[in-house]
């Protein structure tokens, strides 16, 4: 089936998405968007398993709420993308803004670049669903606040640490934050706490590693050993004991 | 040294004479104050709510129940409360948890308003023969309609936004599941189907036995983003963002693990017995273009059929934020007074924090009025109402329609005892313990409901009436119909209504 192109230039999002929606309904599998330029929510609430590729900068939450479709996005992304989204990918070659993946509860966001503040907020897991964010470069401050599941992987490509903003896992409950190299244990947030990555973890992320680089053609052998930081929540319940009853 | 305990907060005694030794008292008391030995029953006073489940379900009335029986030498400063507060956090070193609504001695507003009624010269209308119109549209209203002809025919040029049709201006608040039972929850959804109105469905998901009543309920999205997902947002007939709640304005909401059972982990999506935490912001709000982004995100992810509410707190500056929540595309504020109940608030916020909802409904009624935008929202006001005459005076105060909280819940059976975040609600309403939520039937649950809020309407359209109004229309935001007793001037001006006498 041949793919949907469609010149976006000056179009609204709310005929975008419903052109998308349309069209993935009616089993479209590849869907082209050219001279994307600051709209809004594209593929927000989008259902089914297209192909939905953007050239040009997409607007603030990108694929929220949606469930399915792989979205590629061959520039940078706005706030938000993966905000609360259910199950699909979003793979942005650039960067992309504040709250990259917010209360993402299924699927993969990867990032070549770097993201902003609050990336994988609230990032949440339920049975089989765990959500993944890779960053390939680097974080500002808040990454993974009030995390209660699921895997946020910062490669740190050209970052020398990796991370130099705190705040990482503040209030985080649930789910693992790995971040290449050495973390500064200043730089962890309210019942964030460091932990050895081992070759157990290694074994397991290494799809994951592998993943990401093959997506954007970057050689995986330098990143596969337990030269990370793994960051996990220091208890499950950590407001259990802040409490006493009137 | 010891701190020693404080007195005892209630004293239970049982008229040996009377009582039959039934059990039931045993039984009921989920605080396990009764107990059995050697055939007798014993009490601990100490472990009393004053839920009154046991006197309740006495055959005998062999039950008495006194408060405070012992005190602290009285001290109009030093208060019983405020020692034993003390004497809980030098203890604990904790923050005090509370439950219900506001338990200070504020006075009440409501209590300070009198409503009109028609005499010699402009007659009542009499509800038992005339049509009382009390149906209510919530979301924006067109600033004015226009018409094209078509062969003799007039057609609506104007396209209206999607609005809530509701039979009666009163719907039933967010009250999750998890913060209430699966059987609390349910007999609201069907006394909202059998009343025509709807109810929130608090920020818990929706569990699939409230399905069949999904065209009668709000979703709700607040900061952790819990349950929500696509299919959850088509469910509701609308959508309500939490921002602010009236009982705790300013912080998050947090269920404890404990409450996270089975089935409230799976419409939460979260694992089983962990904590759900709701931070008090939005992560991705943080302007009132951040909101609009949020409130376009979900009419877009919805196909804009459905109007999107925006939930705040009444605090000092309410007006303003209303008016620019009206600007963000919402289609109606929900304003939560600070008399609003909770599951769970920390008590110092509870009790302190916020203004009331008489104030905040008028002051945003007035402030979208002066902007010319107050057809952009409908005003929905909660926290506190307590009868038909609040509600009526609400209205007459600017909304638009209210929730009610603790009300339904007393309908249910809750004698605001103020434990519900102990999660062994004896009611069985705010408590996910089976054999406590098994308590409640949903049939007769849902049959008191309905009759609350039938009873209510009835009243509201009695006091219409006698106004000499019969339609609701004519009581939004009428403040001719209300006159303030014993309040001061400053407060007259904020409300925009005249002293008694006037």
């Amino acid at each position: 089936m041949e793919p949907l192109v469609i010149d976006v230039k000056g179009m609204h999002y709310t005929p975008l998405n419903k052109i998308i929606r349309e069209a993935v309904a009616s089993g479209i599998k590849e869907i082209v968007l050219n001279n994307v330029l600051g709209q809004r929510f594209i593929g927000n609430g989008v259902r089914g398993d297209a192909k939905i590729t953007i050239n040009g900068v997409p607007g603030g939450d990108l694929g929220m709420f949606m469930s399915g479709p792989e979205c590629e996005i061959f520039g940078n992304a706005e706030h938000a993308p993966g905000n609360t989204m259910d199950y699909g990918s979003l793979i942005i070659h650039g960067s992309a803004g504040d709250a990259v993946a917010h209360s993402m509860r299924g699927g993969k966001v990867f990032v070549k670049g770097n993201i902003g503040y609050r990336g994988g907020i609230h990032m949440k897991e339920y049975e089989g669903k765990r959500p993944i964010l890779v960053v390939g470069g680097t974080s500002h401050a808040f990454l993974g606040e009030y995390m209660a599941g699921g895997l946020i992987l910062v490669l740190g490509i050209g970052q020398e640490p990796t991370i130099q903003d705190r705040g990482i896992g503040s209030g985080i409950h649930g789910g693992e934050i790995v971040i290449r190299g050495d973390v500064n244990e200043k730089l962890l947030g309210v019942g964030a706490k460091k932990v050895e990555f081992n070759e157990d973890d290694l074994a397991r992320l290494t799809p994951v590693i592998k993943d990401f680089c093959e997506r954007f053609d970057i050689d995986s052998s330098q990143f596969l050993d337990t030269n990370y930081s793994r960051i996990i929540p220091a208890s499950s319940r950590p407001f259990a004991g802040k409490y006493t009853w009137e | 040294m010891s701190l020693g305990s404080v007195p005892l907060k209630y004293k239970i005694s049982i008229d040996r004479d009377q009582c039959m030794k039934c059990m039931r008292c045993v039984d009921n008391c989920s605080y396990g104050v009764y107990r059995i030995e050697d055939d007798k029953i014993l009490i601990d006073s100490r472990k009393c709510t004053a839920c009154h489940r046991c006197i309740s379900m006495c055959p005998r009335d062999a039950i008495n129940l006194q408060e405070k029986p012992v005190d602290y030498r009285s001290h109009p400063l030093w208060t019983a409360e405020a020692r034993e507060d003390v004497i809980n956090q030098a203890r604990t070193g904790k923050i005090i948890l509370a439950g219900m609504g506001n338990a200070r001695d504020y006075p009440i507003i409501f209590d300070r308003l009198v409503l009109d009624a028609c005499q010699v010269t402009n007659p009542s209308i009499d509800p038992l023969r005339e049509p009382m119109e009390l149906r209510t549209y919530i979301g924006k209203k067109p600033a004015k309609l226009e018409f094209t002809k078509n062969n003799g025919d007039v057609e609506l040029k104007t396209k209206l936004a999607p609005n809530l049709k509701l039979d009666t201006p009163i719907m039933i608040g967010h009250m999750s599941y998890g913060a209430i039972s699966l059987n609390a929850q349910l007999s609201l959804a069907k006394a909202v189907a059998k009343t025509g109105t709807f109810m929130g469905t608090g920020e818990g998901g929706m569990h699939e036995s409230i399905y069949p009543y999904q065209n009668h309920t709000i979703v709700q999205i607040a900061s952790g983003r819990f349950g929500v997902d696509i299919n959850y947002l088509e469910r509701g007939a609308a959508i309500e963002i939490k921002v602010g709640q009236g009982a705790k304005p300013g912080i998050g909401g947090h269920l404890p693990g404990e409450k996270v059972c089975s089935d409230v982990s799976c419409t939460r999506m979260i694992p089983l017995g962990s904590d759900a935490i709701s931070p008090a912001p939005h992560h991705d709000i943080y302007s009132i273009e951040d909101l609009a982004q949020l409130v376009r995100s979900l009419k877009e992810a919805t196909n804009w059929e459905k109007p999107v509410f925006v939930k705040i707190a009444a605090v000092h500056n309410v007006a303003a934020i209303a008016a620019g929540i009206a600007r963000s595309d919402a289609d109606a504020v929900v304003v939560d007074g600070f008399k609003g109940g909770t599951g769970a608030a920390p008590k110092v916020f509870r009790d302190n924090v916020g203004i009331p909802i008489e104030a905040a409904i008028a002051a945003v009624d007035e402030k979208l009025n002066e902007q010319g935008i107050r057809n952009k929202v409908s005003l929905i006001a909660s926290g506190g109402i307590r009868n038909s005459a609040d509600i009526t005076k609400s209205i007459a105060l600017g909304a638009d329609a209210v929730y009610i909280g603790t009300a339904s819940l007393i309908a249910l059976g809750c004698r605001v005892c103020g434990n519900c975040y102990r999660g062994l609600c004896p009611w069985g309403i705010a408590t996910q313990k089976q054999e406590l939520v098994d308590r409640i039937d949903p049939e007769i649950g849902s049959e008191n409901v309905a009759n609350l809020i039938n009873a209510w309407t009835l009243e509201i359209s009695e006091l219409m009436g006698a106004a000499g109004l019969n339609s609701i229309e004519s009581l939004r935001g009428n403040r001719e119909r209300l006159r303030g007793y014993m309040l001061d001037q400053g407060l007259l001006d904020v409300l925009k209504i005249e002293s008694v006498g006037a």
